[in-house]
């Protein structure tokens, strides 16, 4: 069973790769993209986990609503509400219970990616983050670890596909051959989940 | 500012207004409000200006600009648009006019979690020419719906 302060550590650890690798991403999103998603996803992150240091909820789900909450009012770019529905609506899903078990986080998740897949109106193949969440999310019911390394796959094959959602879009065949910004962070934030669950971070 | 709150002569700022262009005496709700988002904060305030100068004429319905970040760039701010449809809601709905990418995701998630103020709406309309309409409909007194429908016909104007 998993409690708040797993989910907690998540959005931690998911911060603290997030400024790592902040250079990377806008480096990523510099060619296809406004060049912004490393500093966005940084801002946001950063102020997640000030507020749930600040003041970490009692139960899982509350700590994602409130994490989707902050990113979706401090990121300011199209990152912002998705994965701020992102963790809101896996927040939702995961009700007011103060420990929850992997397989109703893995179900949770999956309606939160679902809820991404609505919001950007994308579907698998448009070189966007759900590329890597999808199969990340697939992969779950085997290990936190697999999902992490599935995601990473997912990310990295955007990079022969023509965008067809968002700024990338606009440049059509121009943008194949680079990897996608939002699939790779959503890379990430699996990542991070894996090293919390492993016991790493 | 160009023209003025809906409520009449007399009527200044954001908290003017409260009776209706259709409703002079101010027993029903009052016009619909008129959030324009987009990334920039000079695109947003400057066709808010364009909106009300082409619906001026009579009494203009709340029109409010929340453009760019919270910090001056480029970019979305959910409390700039919370602010905005708080500061036009007149009780009789708000029509929410977007351009891109994070604008629509932003309202689309305010709204998909209730955040917006009831009757908020997002409205499916090309953004300059969409907002002049709905600026134009909503100050003659028509209801959200119908405001929605003025905006959104925008999009079957061809101009060439």
């Amino acid at each position: 069973m998993r409690d708040a302060d797993f989910f907690r550590r998540w959005m931690v650890a998911t911060a603290a790769v997030v400024e790592r690798e902040a250079d990377r991403l806008t480096e990523l999103d510099s060619p296809i993209g406004d060049a912004d998603h490393g500093s966005n996803l940084m801002r946001g992150f950063t102020a997640v986990r000030a507020a749930l240091n600040k003041d970490t909820p009692a139960a899982p789900g509350a700590v994602l609503q409130h994490a989707g909450r902050t990113l979706i009012s401090t990121v300011g770019g199209a990152s912002g509400p998705l994965y701020g529905t992102l963790l809101r609506r896996t927040g939702k899903e995961l009700g007011d219970a103060a420990e929850v078990s992997d397989e109703d986080f893995r179900g949770a998740l999956d309606a939160g990616v679902g809820a991404v897949a609505r919001l950007g109106g994308a579907a698998p193949g448009d070189k966007t983050m759900l590329d890597a969440l999808i199969p990340g999310v697939a992969a779950l019911g085997t290990s936190y670890r697999a999902a992490a390394d599935a995601a990473e796959g997912g990310a990295l094959a955007t990079v022969p596909m023509r965008a067809h959602k968002g700024r990338a879009s606009y440049l059509g065949e121009r943008s194949v051959g680079h990897q996608d910004p939002g699939a790779t962070s959503s890379a990430l934030l699996l990542g991070a989940l894996a090293d919390v669950a492993d016991g790493l971070l | 500012m160009t023209g003025r709150e809906a409520g009449g002569p007399g009527a200044r700022g954001s908290e003017a207004g409260g009776s209706a262009a259709a409703d002079p005496a101010g027993a029903g709700p009052g016009p619909v409000g008129i959030v324009l988002v987009s990334h920039s904060a000079a695109v947003a305030a400057s066709v808010a200006d364009l909106a009300r100068g082409l619906a001026a004429g009579g009494p203009v319905a709340p029109v409010a600009a929340a453009g760019g970040t919270a910090d001056g760039g480029l970019g979305t701010s959910a409390e700039l648009i919370l602010a905005a449809a708080r500061e036009v809601d007149r009780g009789a709905g708000i029509a929410l006019l977007v351009d891109l990418g994070s604008a629509v995701l932003t309202v689309k998630a305010l709204l998909e979690d209730d955040e917006l103020p009831p009757g908020a709406r997002l409205v499916d309309a090309p953004f300059v020419e969409g907002a002049t309409a709905a600026v134009v409909a909503a100050s003659a007194g028509a209801s959200l719906e119908a405001v929605a429908s003025a905006a959104g016909e925008a999009y079957s104007y061809r101009k060439n």
